[in-house]
């Protein structure tokens, strides 16, 4: 009992974790029409960045915060200078020109850190682990992440829905000419929330990058997850890339610790664990194809232009 | 004037053929060179290149020529690699290859191809029987030794029951089938993780927990195992239980591991403070030249040019001796840094394995140091499958 407990745990941390990834990825897909292949880009040079800030400022905190800035500009910077060009464009070049942008960086962050990756310790407060209920004690750190994950979908909730700012996002998603037309600078508006997702793809990768390693392509695996959740969640839709992010991560979890047990009875270890992995990777999928077949449009569709 | 020039050009031409040029001994060597595991293929390229520094750059008395091939770490791509290394870089010797899944997809096409092949890392079970092959030899080990050395030491330590946790692919599979043979207490439960691709541990740590074991034994070769350590440690387990390692902790991930790594026994048949005169030179050597420590792996690519070297010498560089070079390679005649060893029927080393642990020195640099010897003189269980012998 114990046990299901701290493996749910371990999924709703490691879905909250796809979240912040996909948070991100569904803005900017969802409102600016944009498929960002390069946003698991984004994750690895939040983590680099954070683990250099941590290493010159010795605070894990201080270095978290002026990675997340550096990220912020340098998405508006990419979007400027890259991104923007690719709007008009059909979702073909988008892929191939952000594709771009994926072996850039990497070749990138090989040039300034080297191939060997970076470690970012974290300090001792946060290194410990608590005790939930008696016998069953956590990871601090862990819990860190399902906290400040759950503060983020908050506040992300309340800017798009409640604020002038989310008011504009949305308007602009929905047609984007009759807003320009108001007299909104539709422009700035795309840039800025291009570098919130850079942001929230930082967010992801700085606090991944303590439990992992920083390395070169680290977002790469995770993005294929994090297309899964936009998809399942609607595109462009906060509420359903957190509840199909959350569905994922214990999905995901749950059948890689329990169904291997489960077929050990009829198989050996090895081949267990082998058909066991493939069974809770493919249950995503099916999963991801019944939404599809089901709601096309997502768990929670966001409301369509209507051209 | 441009006649003038034609015939110099055509002079400089025949001054510059064959006739003076020595055929170089072509190498081929395949490691990993770009992703996460890079750290590791640097660091057997730097002690190749060193070990060629320390042989005047020439073997047999011919000049050595080296090519290096990236493997990505995946198997197709190995393959791929030697396969270019044999047809167009037509090599004599291949050598290089970290992974046993990257080993395994690539023997075939050295061995149709007659090239000899020297493993400086990977000995899957496989190629040390059913598939062992004249054209291959080993200066690392059988995949199943070095566990079965750990396993042996944890009988040492009364330690009754045990968690297994690896990666799932045939190395994973083989390091923890090995520690079975020897291990004599109670395996609690195994757990086999995606390779390489999974590095959340979280799940399988909160089922070794759940098992409540004496010990944890791990195989997490590279970035990996600084993950493990790393969530190992966050988990609060390192006070609860310990953890028994082979190939997890070594001179390329202790700089990552650091105070993780105190107290976390490993099994290695070298180990950088080894008292022989060819090792001395070789960790000395590599200091001076990269600023840095040697690993294992590059102790055995260091050898893996030593054995080379003997077999060119022992035909005076004439390359077509090919039962010449192999019985010279045999003899294991050669200095080696771990010491003397000898080969076995399946031309896996039959060599003694040590206990290690990290230190941290009083600069705050980490490192390795031998504890103690575990197993002398041990073959790997498979030779008997080895059809071969001489």
């Amino acid at each position: 009992m114990l046990l299901l407990l701290e493996q749910c745990l371990n999924g709703l941390q490691y879905g909250l974790l796809l979240f912040l990834l996909s948070a991100g990825l569904t803005l900017v897909f969802g409102i600016m029409d944009l498929v960002n292949l390069a946003h698991g880009s984004l994750y690895m040079l939040g983590a680099y960045f954070a683990a250099t800030f941590c290493a010159l400022t010795g605070s894990f905190v201080t270095g978290a915060v002026l990675a997340l800035l550096a990220m912020v500009l340098l998405g508006i910077a990419l979007e400027i200078v890259a991104l923007r060009r690719l709007y008009g464009r059909d979702h073909l070049a988008q892929v191939l020109g952000t594709f771009g942008l994926i072996l850039f960086f990497n070749e990138l962050v090989r040039l300034v850190w080297g191939p060997a990756g970076l470690s970012l310790p974290l300090p001792g407060w946060l290194s410990t682990h608590v005790e939930i209920v008696p016998g069953l004690s956590y990871p601090t750190y862990r819990l860190t992440i399902i906290g400040v994950s759950l503060l983020v979908a908050a506040v992300l909730y309340g800017l798009i829905m409640r604020t002038r700012l989310g008011m504009l996002i949305r308007a602009g998603a929905t047609n984007r000419d009759m807003v320009m037309a108001l007299g909104v600078d539709v422009k700035r508006l795309y840039t800025l929330l291009f570098g919130l997702g850079a942001a929230l793809a930082a967010l992801a990768g700085l606090m991944q990058a303590p439990i992992l390693t920083v390395q070169i392509g680290m977002g790469e695996n995770i993005l294929i997850l994090a297309f899964v959740v936009i998809v399942i969640g609607g595109i462009g839709s906060i509420r359903g890339a957190l509840l199909a992010a959350i569905l994922i991560g214990v999905l995901d979890t749950l059948g890689r610790a329990f169904l291997p047990d489960i077929l050990r009875l009829i198989l050996s270890p090895t081949a267990a664990a082998t058909v066991g992995r493939a069974l809770s990777s493919m249950l995503i999928y099916v999963v991801m194809a019944a939404v599809l077949i089901l709601r096309p449009e997502g768990l929670f569709p966001v409301a369509r232009r209507c051209a | 004037m441009k006649t003038v020039a034609l015939g110099l050009a055509v002079l400089l031409t025949l001054v510059a053929s064959p006739l003076t040029a020595q055929t170089p001994v072509r190498v081929g060597f395949v490691g990993t060179f770009s992703g996460p595991t890079a750290v590791i293929g640097n660091d057997i390229r730097d002690s190749f290149e060193l070990a060629l520094d320390h042989l005047g750059r020439k073997m047999g008395g011919l000049p050595v020529e080296v090519f290096y091939e990236d493997d990505q770490q995946k198997p197709e791509i190995g393959r791929q690699k030697t396969q270019k290394l044999i047809e167009s870089n037509r090599v004599n010797f291949l050598t290089g290859y970290l992974w046993s899944n990257v080993l395994l997809a690539s023997l075939k096409v050295a061995v149709d191809s007659q090239t000899f092949l020297v493993s400086a890392n990977a000995g899957p079970s496989q190629i040390a029987g059913e598939l062992c092959s004249p054209f291959f030899f080993s200066t690392s080990w059988q995949n199943d030794q070095t566990p079965q050395a750990m396993g042996e030491y944890l009988n040492q330590r009364g330690v009754k029951t045990l968690f297994l946790i690896g990666p799932n692919y045939a190395a994973g599979k083989d390091m923890l089938a090995g520690v079975k043979l020897t291990y004599k207490g109670t395996v609690l439960g195994e757990e086999y993780t995606k390779w390489p691709d999974q590095l959340d541990f979280s799940t399988e740590l909160s089922k070794a927990r759940a098992a409540k074991p004496d010990a944890i034994y791990v195989f997490y070769p590279g970035a990996s195992g600084v993950q493990f350590l790393t969530q190992y440690g966050q988990a609060g387990l390192k006070d609860q239980i310990p953890l028994y390692t082979v190939f997890t902790i070594d001179e390329t991930t202790l700089p990552l591991q650091k105070d993780l790594a105190l107290g976390v026994p490993g099994a290695q048949e070298w180990v950088n403070d080894l008292p022989v005169a060819a090792n001395v030179k070789f960790v000395a050597g590599y200091r001076a030249k990269y600023h840095r420590s040697p690993s294992f792996y590059g102790a055995q690519a260091y050898d893996a040019a030593g054995l080379i070297n003997s077999a060119v010498e022992s035909v005076d560089g004439d390359l077509t001796k090919k039962d010449a070079m192999r019985a010279a390679m045999r003899k294991a005649n050669y200095a080696s840094v771990r010491g003397p060893y000898r080969y076995g029927n399946n031309h896996f080393p039959i060599e003694n394995f040590y206990l290690q642990e990290t230190i941290k020195r009083p600069d705050g640099s980490y490192g390795l140091r031998t504890v103690a010897t575990i197993l002398k003189d041990s073959q790997d269980s498979f030779h008997d499958k080895c059809p071969m012998k001489w």
